[in-house]
């Protein structure tokens, strides 16, 4: 082949790439700045405050936590992340970790549920609350989701929580599906999981809750699914509420299997 | 005091290399709450390094510098068992020491 | 590169204004930590901060690394790295261009420590990212890197 041939060709080859490989790098891009800010999560700081918390005599009744019964009996802490929500008998109801936490901290540390609920995020003992959900869920970094749906409420939960999943609602008739209902979508560069199924390893459900690098917090689930109503242009649901841990039923469900690399770091 | 800081130090080869995280807001003094007033503002302006007590680093930061700060740096010869520690003072004078072991 | 002419007239600029440094005033906010140089962290332009800083005129150098991404999904939280293996560095910096002060941090290097500093850093805006070592002999080199910053979606 001659000079002028290689060139040639060689351009030609660089062209098709061209519009392909722009799109790659900008994936890609995004990928390794990820991938840089994985060593030195701030959420770190929120589990070291967590595990103080969890130890720490507080409230009205001047108790710990640590007879709390998070799922696995109480004051166990690893492995309950990955099986909630679940039932639990002495409240009789399925809850998520948020809504387990307040139980726990109203009937053990004689804390208002209510008030809590009613404090806005970052604030107050929802920041402790994050502490918490920082902590107890790094307790189950690595393992795999598997939420009991052995009681006839677990099952009902994951039930109420496919149909909140697909109602369409709010001025733009948005549903969670709206987004979150297929694979391979996308809002601008950022990639939407399919949660109507298992979207992967450390995906959707299983990435929560995160540092958030945009607020600078940590996001539980329960902050995250208000965002999602927000953006929806729904009300807000309730902190704790029984749709979101009907949702955070079916999507836990949905995830069984996938590793849980929870806190992790988001934009 | 302020938040605690998280450190990390791990030997590789001959030095050890250092990543710490602080807490600390960082406010760039550049935002506006909601009534259109600036935040003023409110960062780490000093840090220093140890290593066995001997100062390694020093470093002066701006607003710029992200939100809960991550620092990584390498202190030639520190061996296991070698003490690392980490302080910062802030424009407001409000300041945080943290120590940690080579492991 | 900068001409011959730009870096001469800017040493020019940089040796008159020397003089001056002395009497710039403190500026008025908070300052708890003495010796931290306020009037460097102000400056708006690399000039300013080699002024503020008494360097000499900034030569870029293969010698120097800046490390980052090439996009950052947000400006908030932007990993960057400088580091150079040349030996005698008194001060490693790091620049963002287009910040409305464009000094973010400053390091000062021992003999105790590799001079290979990571840290994040806000950025307004896409922008070049500087790494610079203000070395003991004087000389002032640096690196350059272009970081876009974007912004993502709505969600996670």
């Amino acid at each position: 082949m001659t000079n002028i041939q290689g060139v040639v060709l060689a351009v030609a080859v660089v062209a098709t790439m061209g519009a392909s490989a722009q799109q790659r790098t900008a994936a890609d891009g995004i990928a390794e700045y990820r991938k840089m800010l994985e060593d030195g999560n701030p959420a770190e700081l929120s589990e070291a405050k967590g595990e103080a918390l969890w130890k720490q005599k507080r409230g009205p009744k001047n108790a710990s936590m640590e007879a709390c019964d998070l799922g696995k009996g109480p004051g166990k802490v690893k492995g309950v992340f990955v099986e909630l929500p679940r039932h639990f008998a002495d409240t009789g109801k399925v809850q998520d970790l948020e809504s387990r936490l307040l139980s726990c901290m109203s009937m053990l540390q004689g804390f208002d549920a209510a008030e809590i609920a009613k404090t806005p995020f970052g604030r107050g003992e929802q920041a402790n609350i994050e502490g918490l959900v920082a902590w107890i869920s790094a307790e189950s970094r690595g393992l795999k989701f598997n939420l009991p749906q052995s009681h006839p409420e677990e099952k009902k939960m994951a039930e109420l929580g496919k149909r909140a999943f697909f109602y369409r609602a709010g001025p733009y008739d948005f549903s969670c599906a709206s987004c979150h209902g297929e694979a391979g979508k996308r809002i601008r560069l950022q990639d939407l999981p399919d949660l109507t199924q298992n979207p992967g390893d450390g995906i959707g459900f299983a990435a929560w809750p995160a540092y958030r690098v945009s607020s600078g917090d940590l996001w539980s689930m329960q902050r995250r699914l208000n965002d999602c109503y927000r953006q929806q242009r729904f009300p807000f649901p309730g902190y704790a509420s029984d749709v979101t841990v009907a949702l955070g039923t079916y999507m836990g469900v949905n995830a069984k299997g996938a590793v849980s690399i929870a806190p992790a770091i988001k934009r | 005091m302020a938040d605690p800081m998280r450190i990390r130090a791990q030997v590789a080869g001959d030095k050890a290399t250092v990543r710490v995280l602080m807490a600390h807001e960082m406010e760039s003094g550049q935002r506006k709450d909601a009534a259109g007033k600036t935040i003023p503002a409110w960062h780490i302006q000093d840090v220093t390094a140890q290593h066995n007590g001997k100062t390694v680093m020093t470093a002066q930061w701006g607003p710029a510098v992200s939100k809960n700060p991550f620092l990584q740096f390498n202190v030639k010869g520190a061996k296991a068992g070698d003490k690392i520690t980490v302080s910062w003072v802030d424009n407001k004078g409000d300041k945080r020491t943290d120590e940690a072991t080579v492991s | 590169m900068p001409s011959r002419r730009e870096m001469l007239s800017r040493s020019a600029q940089v040796a008159t204004l020397l003089a001056a440094v002395g009497l710039f005033p403190q500026l008025a906010h908070a300052q708890a930590a003495p010796g931290f140089n306020a009037e460097a962290f102000a400056a708006k332009n690399m000039a300013e901060v080699m002024k503020a800083l008494g360097g000499s005129a900034p030569v870029e150098s293969k010698d120097i690394s800046v490390t980052g991404p090439d996009i950052a999904e947000n400006g908030a939280v932007v990993p960057i790295g400088a580091s150079t293996t040349l030996p005698g560095v008194k001060r490693l910096l790091i620049l963002v261009e287009k910040n409305p002060s464009v000094l973010a941090a400053m390091f000062n290097v021992t003999d105790a420590i590799d001079a290979n500093i990571s840290t994040r850093v806000k950025m307004g805006q896409s922008s070049n990212v500087f790494a610079m070592a203000m070395m003991n002999d004087g000389k002032v080199l640096f690196a350059q890197k272009e970081v876009k910053v974007t912004l993502g979606g709505c969600g996670g």
